[in-house]
């Protein structure tokens, strides 16, 4: 079980006049207090470990979220923003005595600007809700991870959320003009605006991905793009982990840059034929889905560029998709693959390291090896084009051995990634579950260096603790 | 002009050294000039340093995997250098880092660490992104004499406070950096570009904002004035709004085609051959056309697009000129190098929302007048309590961005 601080007794003790005090701010209904009505905060996409927290916040508003955060800092408080509580990483577990505030009351889009190209959303409005205000447009909001139905803009600031089509539109960081946020102290700060790359310094960049470690935030500004006019994918299936790796670099070195490259092992090609039916060749070991955009004409082109690159490499079988309903039969097996692995596991961990994408090879083999040795079993998803690996490790939760087992195995796999120049997390974010590992990707000067930054902001650290930074003695 | 009593200047010979020095100076207090080759020194405020250090002697690409989309290398590489070594390979730096060489009146040349300092980025920044975007990862001196990484190697990393984009941007107030890793590119097998003349400035945004709205991945969206257009030898005595695709060449052609339909209620749009198209869009990125005089000042401004045209106007009327890109949200403007113009210059781009830099302009005024927006109050103290958490002794670059800071 993963280590939190030391409940603060005087926070305890003072419960009752916590909650009366959120609900001066709040009202009743914007409250929760009770213990049966606070289960559902108790846990987030790491459904491992459970807490619950002394109360739930509902700010409706950025002044209310501003007057919550000023009582709770008086009164010495810890916070735990939340947003559609689809962390995998831990970045919403509560705290004993701490407050969840959650932005799902937030929900509103404010403004969509074609001609400027930019959206203004508060935190609680999902993924996928931005792009669906204006799909109908032909616009859509970039970055699309997996939980993109759920999880919601604010959270996916907090996290610099990626997705499949980052090697061409970047993550969560590349497509922000804007924030409004809140300091621990109540204070409402415009970051940015609706301009790009002001002078002084990049406080969009060093809140995207902070983990709520630095303030909350209630409004987003992103950049919108227009769609191409069409995509289409292709399927291309090996016979080897090795010589998928060698395909998908003789593409990047041809100068294509698809708009998602996705490798997809054995075990992970398995289970997600037998869950969506899209037709995975079930004697391949490695699969490519990739995907181009354009025309038709300029997807055929492409398609057949890279359809003969491919061919170069002795494939099992090669198909391009004709239509867009196969195109999205090839991509449910894909998007669908924690849920395919879900079917054939009671339990499983998403891990999600990155490498730098030449070692694929080596990875995949020592985790083969490291499977064997912890008896358990492994499925891989892989963000070719930009390194992101999410090894898929089946387990039994109910069998305590198998979960210890399943966390050794995660975090060596992790090590590994470090170990071979990349880093602990892709896009899950460090949370609680990685926070005891960072020491393997930092010195401790550095980490001092970054605990110094987050004191800039949250002098008293009240501000999701416990999570990013191992624990210090106290 | 009063010769300055010379500062002594200190080139370390590698990163150990330069932490040393860097200790050194944090223990005696003694502020320090922080730069490459000083090729920015007329950026911003005037550094009050005694001593200037420089990351000249760390020169060289430590590792270059064209596979991989990566490549990193000493803070004192010369910029060129490095494009050379992207060019072999077919590669180049996606934000397309102008050459302001002419600009800022330098010949100094440009170092590596000094272009992600700066985050400077060109034309492409709009379609893929800023300098800082494609930081992966940097080593850094902080003012401790610590050395402190962030980042790494590969693409996607969230592991951390993403202390490279604190530092890519920060002009040298927050830490030395000693060795970037970027993401490269592919560089475009062809460019394209289809120019229509004689629109005013809002007609010709106008026309930017369809273009940048069609779903034909255009990669430059530019407006220049007919004095602008008339220094570019391509483009001849008309205004020109200009809109760039940058692919393969089939795509090239037929997206260029599609755009003149899209505009065709602008004008009549001519195309531009790769050639020519290259030309025109180098001198857009290294805004040859403005050509300031020595006592004038250069501003970079950065608005919302479509508020571009009444940016333009406003400081216009007060005697300066500029160009337009990135579809109208930035500006780069040349005028006298007065309080009196600067003041424009710091109202116009408040009322209208944006952001302004002094990128360059007479001692005494860079002196005198913020050079950027000063910061909400609450911010500013964010601001001074970000560069104590770096540079706790305040030795680097003192007083660079912001008084007294």
């Amino acid at each position: 079980m993963i280590r939190l601080p030391e409940p603060k007794a005087a926070t305890l003790a003072k419960r009752d006049a916590i909650i009366a005090g959120l609900r001066r701010i709040l009202r009743d209904s914007g409250v929760i207090a009770e213990a049966a009505r606070l289960k559902p905060y108790e846990m987030d996409g790491l459904t491992a470990f459970r807490q619950p927290p002394l109360a739930v916040a509902l700010p409706e508003t950025t002044e209310q979220l501003a007057a919550v955060l000023r009582f709770l800092n008086q009164e010495g408080v810890r916070v735990i923003p939340r947003g559609a509580g689809t962390s995998l990483s831990g970045g919403a577990l509560p705290l004993a005595d701490g407050v969840v505030i959650g932005m799902m009351r937030m929900n509103r889009i404010l403004e969509i600007d074609y001609d400027d190209r930019f959206a203004v959303v508060q935190a609680g409005v999902t993924n996928l809700g931005i792009t669906a205000a204006m799909q109908s447009d032909g616009f859509f909001y970039a970055p699309d991870p997996s939980s993109q139905l759920a999880c919601m803009i604010g959270g996916n600031v907090a996290m610099n959320s990626g997705g499949a089509h980052c090697l061409k539109y970047g993550v969560t960081a590349n497509n922000l003009l804007g924030l409004k946020i809140v300091t621990i102290e109540g204070e409402i700060l415009d970051i940015g605006g609706m301009h790009l790359d002001a002078a002084g310094y990049d406080w969009l960049g060093l809140l995207t991905g902070s983990e709520g470690q630095l303030a909350m935030v209630s409004e987003v500004t992103v950049r919108i793009l227009r769609a191409a006019e069409g995509q289409r994918a292709m399927l291309a299936a090996f016979r080897s982990n090795e010589i998928a790796g060698a395909c998908v670099d003789r593409i990047i070195g041809s100068g294509i840059i698809p708009v998602a490259l996705e490798f997809m092992d054995r075990p992970a090609i398995h289970a997600c034929e037998d869950f969506a039916h899209a037709g995975y060749p079930l004697d391949a070991e490695a699969l490519l889905i990739i995907e181009v955009e354009g025309s038709v004409a300029e997807q055929d082109e492409l398609l057949g560029r890279i359809r003969a690159m491919c061919d170069e490499f002795d494939p099992i079988s090669c198909r391009v998709s004709q239509s867009a309903e196969e195109s999205a039969a090839i991509w449910k097996g894909r998007k669908g693959a924690f849920g395919a692995v879900g079917r054939i596991s009671p339990d499983y961990l998403c891990m999600d390291g990155t490498i730098p994408t030449g070692q694929l090879p080596l990875v995949l083999r020592r985790i083969g090896e490291m499977s064997d040795h912890y008896r358990l079993k492994v499925a891989n998803i892989f963000h070719a084009g930009d390194g992101n690996l999410h090894p898929l490790i089946m387990f039994d939760a109910n069998d305590a051995d198998s979960f210890h087992r399943a966390e050794a195995f995660g975090a060596d796999i992790l090590c590994l990634c470090v170990e071979v120049g990349g880093c602990l997390t892709g896009e899950h974010g460090v949370g609680v579950e990685k926070r005891d590992l960072m020491h393997r990707q930092f010195t401790e000067i550095e980490l001092d260096q970054q605990r110094a930054i987050k004191s800039a902001f949250d002098p008293d650290w009240l501000l999701n603790p416990a999570k990013v930074f191992p624990l210090v003695a106290a | 002009m009063i010769a300055m009593a010379e500062r002594s200047d200190i080139a370390a010979a590698d990163e150990a050294e330069l932490a040393v020095l860097v200790a050194q100076a944090a223990t005696d207090r003694r502020p320090l000039l922080v730069q490459g080759f000083g090729s920015k020194s007329g950026m911003l405020r005037p550094v009050q340093a005694d001593a200037t250090i420089s990351t000249r002697r760390l020169s060289g690409v430590t590792l270059y995997s064209p596979r991989e989309l990566v490549i990193s290398a000493l803070a004192g590489t010369p910029l060129d250098e490095i494009e050379a070594v992207l060019r072999q390979s077919g590669q180049q730096l996606t934000a397309e880092p102008p050459d302001l060489s002419g600009l800022l009146g330098s010949d100094a040349g440009q170092s590596w660490g000094g272009m992600v300092a700066g985050n400077l980025s060109g034309p492409r920044r709009i379609a893929w992104g800023a300098t800082r975007d494609h930081v992966m990862g940097i080593r850094v001196i902080n003012g401790r004499g610590e050395v402190i990484r962030s980042g790494g190697r590969v693409l996607k990393n969230v592991t951390g406070l993403d202390l490279c984009k604190l530092l890519a941007g920060s002009q040298g107030t927050l830490g030395i950096m000693t060795e970037i890793t970027l993401k490269v590119l592919p560089a475009p097998a062809t460019t394209g570009a289809i120019i229509i003349r004689g629109l005013d400035a809002n007609q010709g945004v106008s026309a930017l904002s369809a273009a940048l709205g069609s779903p034909f991945g255009v990669s430059g969206a530019a407006f220049l004035p007919s004095w602008a257009a008339e220094t570019i030898p391509a483009l001849g005595s008309q205004s020109v709004t200009i809109i760039r695709i940058e692919d393969f060449p089939h795509s090239v052609a037929y997206r260029l085609d599609q755009l003149s339909g899209v505009l065709a209620r602008f004008g009549r749009a001519e195309t531009l051959d790769d050639l020519t198209s290259r030309a025109v869009w180098k001198a857009i990125r290294d805004v040859t056309p403005l050509r300031p005089g020595a006592s004038e000042a250069v501003w970079h401004l950065s608005t919302r697009p479509s508020h571009g045209p009444q940016l333009l106007a406003l400081i216009e009327a007060a005697g300066a000129r500029g160009i337009m890109d990135w579809g109208g949200g930035r500006i780069w403007a040349a005028g006298p190098g007065t309080e009196a113009v600067h003041g424009t210059v710091m109202r116009a781009v408040r009322d209208l929302g944006g952001h302004f830099t002094l990128m360059r302009a007479p001692d005494s005024l860079r002196t005198a007048v913020p050079v950027v927006p000063e910061e909400a109050p609450a911010l500013a103290a964010l601001t001074r309590r970000v560069k104590a958490a770096m540079d706790p002794a305040g030795i680097f670059n003192p007083g660079r961005l912001y008084a007294g800071l």
